[in-house]
């Protein structure tokens, strides 16, 4: 099915289904640990041995040389994989850096070998006898220092580095009141709970892999790609996933050196990688410094708008787009954004939730307080004032659909934002500094195309196949909504199968597109299972109402399974996009308000509550939608006051790589939370009219976050995350 | 992990015999930090002696008034207990404020005096640590030092002692009653139970090789108001950036004692004659001699901002 006019008023719109608030139809599975998770597959193969990743010791070098000998002769070891005898690899199209390094060292615990042994510790204990001596090279760690010899990137998803509209320079010096600020967002992990994770087998020449991917079809031909083989003979699975938040787009060493292992110890293998590997073996999202310069009038008109940003990664590698929202979010008929990329030896950086305007907005939302404050405005009236329904940059592109005034102005009103104080560091709650503070969401909404496939069975049961993932966003359940809707079923009538190469390829999980792709898929699919369905009950396919588990047409009516009585009726599909996208700006807009306290003694920091004002199409689940974005906010607080990658810049390696160094919010951190979903449709995207809410949930939260504890305090910290050594030497004296 | 063998012990008098069969064997109680470091192979005994089910885990009225706490109590019984709750506030403050409910069942008074250092260099195998290799160097020195030591700390090293529960114990003058390998028994106060790192922070504790920690006694209550307040990035399960346990009394005197600052609970009594004229006094002759590094400047006026607000707070 193509998608290339507006949605009119289809099956989806009768809402029996479709938009309910709905418990996961996974849930019971989840709660009580019988969903199996990539390395909890024991019963799908027999006899399966354990590998243990080695890890660079250094960040950039060579090994000079690798002694196996004791490792080879520890109890229990089958195989040791290195580059040195796994043969000829390739690199996936996704993959940076090479995930089994060796002799060359590209990056800290990048992979240089896999022990294979009859049980996990004795691989792990073997591993720790593999003796290898390095030849140490200079590295390049710092972004800081490496800011001159920035390169401009060549585009990345079609996104060019640059941009310009009128004279940015000239309207920026010429106007009477400016911000020029520099802001600092720091290296942030993904901090999953289930870290990567494969089990690989072999039969002859065709390789299956269980493990924990959000991209199938993307991840079968990396696969394929680096091991050298037909991507026909890579099988991947993956209907379970620990939470990946972009740090399982891609294939991992996990998943390659399970399929390497397996060959060299001829049995199934199976790999996790340790905790601190998810640090610095796997991708990270980027630092970033920012520069922003904002020009307006005296009432507050925006005139000059500059983006600035710089980033690095391994060589081959891109840049963080930091710069993507503000080409959109505000008018301004002056403007310039550049995007700079360094050349870092750091672990490879790459998309992490709302990868681009998560880091973004953490700088831009920050800069419009500044201005707000320089103004004398109120800094939601000034984002009202400077609100553009069209694409600045093309103004002949309008919005699709576009509420962001709407999403300030319900948001304020239900904050109480008309209490909190103007002037910074004025409200008191015994030894609490108190201070709210407010930022626009933005993300962009892609569509990707998705196929599915349904089965209808004689007793009335739909079963939807399809590679697409749930990665603990709730995919399950709004799939098995979206067929019900179609169908005329009850959700107990629908079963879903995802994450199986096996399966149509879908949009996967990434970018916020899943969830509206993936049901435009099931859509599609559906559309002709129904056709099928009536030809069958040689009804019209074009008045046949389907509802209640039953089809009526022309005064005749039968029960849905009817149509499968001699044999299951299969119907598949795929959703393709033709230019909506590039007609219509497609985006979602959010307002982020959050209250924290700041102990005046210790400068402690702590969020007292949150709300979020969501516009984001029609929201398919407003259970699971609630639980994207309250995830999301609780991972913008994070961001905000305690998320960093602290950066060893002498060996080259991220210091904190475990859960206690890396600190992410603790319920205690998180005690109020609110959202509020606009009642949006929009016709432009799919059938569905839906967006995607789960990176819009992040997206200007820390800035929020870091002008609430400005307006706590009056201490503007640029650099995050804010913690209360930044705010100590300017908070107020103790008497 | 290295593999090792395994007994368990139903005596202390058991336990030492046990080491003096396996030098180097390590006693395990809760596991909670060995087991860790044992998987990461900075810890490799060849012999664990359980001493988990020794009786040692009742909490008793000492004949002077105070309280016996045998080494084998849980941290989550400690600070449950009635009478620690009513006679030694900041001990059970200080209990609670640490690692996770589930973490605190396992743990033990005596496991939680011994567990190691929280230093990041210290538990990456692949970075210099005089503490887990002796004469390979200190990564932190010069590195990521944010939470690490600003008193007490040598060239060798500048790791700080992790614990909250040996806070509120200094402050409240705990003594350590151990058992050696020869059976003979002994007290030693915790203000010299800990040793500065100098030029061997792996040597951490004046304990001799194979001597058990069988009690941690607490001297008669001395009432006052006990506040312990532990500053951190986020609002639980986390290290300390730096804590304070005070006990004030009704007349302004009392005693403070500092986490997250130095290799060992950090208390001076010279500074504590000071506390009637307020934070910065005390700070002053706490924190003497401080050495600081840039990312960890930030302790000393924290210091004093966290006692001026538990100053405050005692007062009401």
């Amino acid at each position: 099915m193509k998608f290339d006019t507006p949605a009119t008023t289809n099956p989806i719109d009768q809402l029996k289904v479709v938009g309910k608030p709905t418990n996961r139809i996974d849930g019971p599975l989840k709660t009580t640990g019988t969903a199996p998770y990539a390395y909890e597959r024991h019963d799908v193969a027999a006899n399966q041995a354990y590998g243990y990743v080695v890890g660079s010791a250094i960040a950039k070098g060579r090994i000079a040389s690798m002694n196996l000998e004791d490792a080879e002769a520890a109890p229990g070891v089958l195989a040791i994989v290195t580059a040195a005898n796994a043969g000829k690899l390739g690199k996936g199209d996704f993959n940076t850096a090479k995930l089994l390094g060796g002799p060359a060292v590209d990056h800290y615990h990048q992979a240089i070998a896999l022990v294979v042994a009859e049980s996990f510790e004795q691989a792990r204990a073997a591993a720790a006898l593999v003796r290898v001596e390095y030849a140490r090279g200079k590295g390049n760690f710092d972004l800081a220092k490496s800011l001159d010899g920035a390169i401009k990137p060549p585009p990345s998803f079609g996104t060019e580095a640059d941009s310009a509209v009128g004279n940015f320079a000239g309207a920026f010096a010429g106007a009477p009141v400016q911000v020029d600020a520099r802001y600092f967002t720091p290296d942030h992990a993904h901090a999953m709970m289930e870290p990567h994770a494969s089990i690989a087998a072999w039969e002859g020449d065709k390789l299956t892999l269980w493990t924990s991917n959000q991209m199938i079809a993307w991840s079968v031909g990396d696969m394929a790609k680096t091991l050298g083989i037909p991507k026909e003979n890579v099988r991947l699975d993956s209907p379970y996933v620990g939470g990946g938040f972009g740090g399982k787009l891609f294939i991992r060493a996990d998943a390659v050196l399970a399929a390497l292992g397996a060959r060299a110890a001829k049995r199934p293998v199976k790999v996790a990688l340790p905790r601190a590997f998810m640090f610095n073996n796997t991708p990270h999202r980027p630092a970033t410094i920012q520069r922003i310069r904002l020009g307006a009038t005296a009432e507050g008109k925006i005139t000059a708008i500059g983006h600035e940003s710089w980033s690095g990664d391994l060589p081959g590698g891109g840049p963080e787009t930091a710069v993507g929202q503000t080409r959109l979010l505000y008018a301004g008929e002056n403007r310039m954004t550049a995007m700079r990329l360094a050349v870092l030896d750091l672990p490879e950086g790459n998309a992490m939730r709302a990868p681009g305007e998560a880091p973004g907005l953490m700088a831009l939302e920050i800069a419009v307080d500044e201005l707000a404050e320089k103004l004398g405005m109120d800094p939601v009236a000034l984002r009202i004032l400077n609100d553009t329904q069209v694409d600045p940059e093309k103004p002949e592109r309008r919005f699709s659909q576009r509420q962001l005034n709407e999403c300030l102005q319900i948001g304020a009103d239900k904050f109480g934002w008309a209490k909190r104080s103007a002037k910074p560091a004025q409200t008191r709650d015994g030894r609490w500094l108190v201070g709210m503070g407010v930022a626009a969401a933005f993300r962009n909404n892609i569509n990707g195309p998705s196929a599915a496939r349904v089965r209808l069975d004689k007793s009335g049961v739909v079963t939807v196949e399809t590679d697409m993932t749930d990665i603990g966003t709730g995919t399950y359940t709004i799939i098995a909504q979206t067929a019900a809707e179609m169908m005329g079923l009850p959700l107990d009538k629908v079963v879903v199968k995802l994450g199986d190469s096996a399966f149509p390829v879908s949009a996967g999980s990434g970018g916020q597109w899943g969830a509206n792709s993936s049901t435009a898929g099931v859509y599609a699919a559906c559309v002709k299972l129904r056709e099928a369905v009536a030809q069958k009950l040689g009804m019209n396919p074009s008045d046949a109402a389907f509802a209640d588990g039953k089809v009526r047409s022309g005064g005749r009516s039968a029960a849905l399974g009817e149509a499968a009585a001699d044999g299951e009726l299969v119907a598949e599909d795929r959703m393709e996009y033709g230019d909506l996208e590039k007609t219509y700006q497609q985006s979602t807009f959010g307002a982020h308000y959050a209250e924290v306290g700041v102990d005046a003694m210790t400068g402690e920091i702590r969020v007292r509550r949150m709300l979020a004002v969501c516009a984001a199409g029609r929201i398919l689940n407003p259970k699971a939608a609630r639980s994207q974005v309250i995830g999301a906010m609780t991972m913008g607080a994070g961001a905000a006051l305690m998320e960093e990658l602290a950066v060893d810049k002498r060996f080259g390696f991220f210091v904190n790589h475990d859960l206690a160094g890396y600190e992410v919010p603790v319920h205690a951190d998180i005690p109020h939370q609110e959202v509020i979903f606009l009642d949006e449709t929009d016709p432009t995207t799919s059938p569905m009219k839906a967006k995607g809410v789960g990176e819009l949930g992040i997206c200007g939260v820390a800035a929020a976050v870091a002008n609430a504890v400005y307006n706590a305090t009056g201490v503007r910290v640029r650099n995050y995350p804010i913690t209360l050594d930044k705010l100590l030497g300017e908070l107020p004296d103790i008497a | 992990m290295k593999s090792f063998t395994y007994e368990r012990v139903a005596t202390p008098a058991a336990a030492t015999a046990a080491f003096a069969r396996a030098p180097g064997a390590r006693f395990i109680a809760g596991g909670t930090n060995l087991l860790d470091l044992m998987k990461l192979e900075i810890e490799t005994p060849a012999h664990l002696i359980d001493v988990s089910r020794l009786s040692l885990d009742k909490i008793e009225k000492t004949d002077d008034g105070g309280l016996r706490i045998g080494a084998m109590v849980r941290n989550t019984d400690l600070a449950s207990d009635a009478r620690v709750r009513r006679d030694y506030g900041l001990l059970s403050r200080a209990l609670v404020a640490g690692a996770s409910g589930q973490l605190r069942n396992k743990a033990t008074t005596a496991g939680n005096l011994l567990q190691r250092t929280r230093c990041p260099y210290f538990y990456d195998t692949n970075q210099p640590c005089n503490k887990r290799r002796p004469g390979s160097g200190c990564a932190a020195i010069g590195g990521f030092n944010r939470l690490h030591a600003v008193v007490g700390a040598s060239e060798a090293c500048i790791a700080t002692h992790p614990s909250d529960m040996a806070v509120a114990m200094r402050a409240l003058d705990a003594v350590v009653e151990t058992v050696d390998a020869a059976g003979k028994a002994r007290a030693i106060p915790l203000s010299g139970f800990y040793r500065a790192p100098g030029a061997t922070p792996h040597l951490e504790t004046v304990l001799a090789p194979g001597e058990l920690i069988t009690a941690v006694t607490l001297p008669r209550p001395v009432g006052g108001t006990h506040i312990y307040h532990k500053v951190r990035d986020r609002a639980s399960y986390a290290f300390a950036l730096i804590s304070v346990g005070a006990i004030v009394q009704k007349d302004g005197s009392g005693r403070v004692a500092l986490g997250g600052v130095g290799y060992q609970p950090w208390r001076v009594e010279a500074a504590e004659a000071e506390l009637p004229r307020g934070a910065k006094a005390v700070t002053a002759g706490l924190l003497a001699g401080a050495k600081t590094t840039h990312e960890n400047a930030y302790k000393l006026p924290l210091v004093e901002r966290t006692l001026a607000g538990v100053l405050a707070q005692a007062r009401g």
